[in-house]
C-alpha cells in the first residue's frame, strides 16, 4: 500500500516561499495567479492489508514527525 | 558549574558551545551525542547548540527534537535543570513543545547573519540577571529560519506569562513581535536566536554572551 501525505503552512501562516513564486510567476505574466503555497509531498510503502488501519498509522506519523501543526497542515492519502 | 552540550549529527555549533561556556564561567563542559540514553549526572546546564542537526531535513529541529537525548533532556528539564537552546537548539526547543511556536523561513528569505541590537525586556531570569541594569545586548545572529511564529492566542498567552527574554531592536527576520528569545513558564528553558557563544569575547565584537551564560553561576 501507497501512503502520500501532502504537507502545507497553514491559512494565515506567512508562505515567503510561495509569495516568491507567486511574484516570479507575475513576472513571467501570468497576472491571474494568486495566493501560491509552496508545500511538500512525502511518499512512502507501508505493510499491511488494511487501508482504513494504514490511514490511521499515517495520521500518527503526522501528528509525531512528518508535520508540526503549529504551523502546518496536512493531507493524507492512502491507496 | 557543570554543563553538558548535546550533539546532533549537523550540529555546528557544539565546540563553539562548549569553549564559550568554559571561558565565561570556568564549567567543566561534557560533550554528549544525541544517541546517548543517559545524561552526565549533576548538571546545572545542558546546551542544545546551533548548526544544521539531521541536514535540516523536513523541518529544522524536527528529528532532532524525537532524538534519544531528547527524551533525557525533557526529564532534566522537568527536574528544573537550566536548558539553553541557541539558533538550531531553539528550533528543537519548540519542535520538541518544551517552548511554544515555531520557527518560520525569514520574511525575506535571505540568510541573515550578523550582530544584532537586542532589548533585554526580563532581566529578572536564571539567564539573564548578571546583566544587571543593562537593557540592551549585542549578540550575532546567523539564521535562515529564524522568524519566530505562534497562533494569535499562543502569542497573547507567551506575551501575558512574560515569556519573551529578548526582543530584536530591529527586527531582522520577521520574527512575530520582534521575539528573539522565550523562557518557559517555569523559567529553566531558554530557547533564543541569537548566538551567545559567538558574543562572548571583546574579540568577537561583543562579550554580552559571557553575562547569559555567567547569569546561570548563580543558581549553580
Amino acid at each position: 500500500m501507497r501512503a502520500r501525505v501532502h504537507v502545507f503552512l497553514k491559512a494565515g501562516v506567512l508562505d515567503v516561499q510561495g509569495k516568491a513564486v507567486e511574484n516570479a510567476l507575475h513576472g513571467l505574466g501570468w497576472s491571474g495567479v494568486s495566493d501560491v503555497r509552496v508545500g511538500k509531498t512525502v511518499e512512502f510503502d507501508l505493510a499491511g492489508p488494511d487501508p482504513a488501519a494504514a490511514e490511521g498509522e499515517v495520521r500518527r506519523m503526522c501528528e509525531t514527525l512528518l508535520a508540526n501543526t503549529v504551523i502546518e497542515g496536512y493531507r493524507i492519502e492512502v491507496a | 558549574m557543570k554543563a553538558a552540550v548535546v550533539v546532533f549529527p549537523g550540529s555546528n555549533c557544539d565546540r563553539d558551545c562548549k569553549v564559550a561556556v568554559e571561558r565565561s564561567t570556568g564549567a567543566s563542559v561534557d560533550m554528549v551525542w544525541h544517541a546517548e540514553t543517559a545524561l552526565p549526572p549533576g548538571l546545572d546546564l545542558i546546551v542544545l547548540p546551533g548548526g544544521f542537526s539531521y541536514g535540516d531535513y523536513l523541518r529544522c529541529g524536527a528529528m532532532a527534537a524525537l532524538s534519544p537525548v531528547m527524551t533525557e533532556v525533557r526529564k532534566a528539564a522537568e527536574r528544573g535543570v537550566a536548558v539553553v537552546g541557541i539558533c538550531n537548539g531553539f528550533q528543537v526547543l519548540c519542535e520538541s513543545g518544551l517552548l511554544p511556536g515555531a520557527l518560520l523561513r525569514n520574511a525575506a528569505l535571505k540568510y541573515v547573519c550578523k550582530p544584532v541590537d537586542l532589548d533585554i525586556v526580563r532581566p529578572d531570569t536564571r539567564f539573564t540577571r548578571a546583566f544587571g541594569s543593562r537593557r540592551r545586548a549585542v549578540m550575532t545572529v546567523g539564521n535562515g529560519e529564524g522568524a519566530f511564529f505562534a497562533d494569535a492566542d499562543t502569542l497573547t498567552r507567551v506575551e501575558g506569562e512574560g515569556q519573551v527574554v529578548f526582543r530584536y531592536a530591529d527586527n531582522p527576520n520577521g520574527s512575530l513581535n520582534d521575539i528573539a528569545g522565550l523562557i518557559n513558564t517555569g523559567g529553566n528553558v531558554l530557547g533564543l536566536m541569537p548566538h551567545p557563544d559567538r558574543s562572548f569575547e571583546a574579540e568577537l565584537g561583543s562579550a554580552d554572551g559571557a553575562l547569559l551564560f555567567q547569569s546561570l553561576l548563580e543558581t549553580a
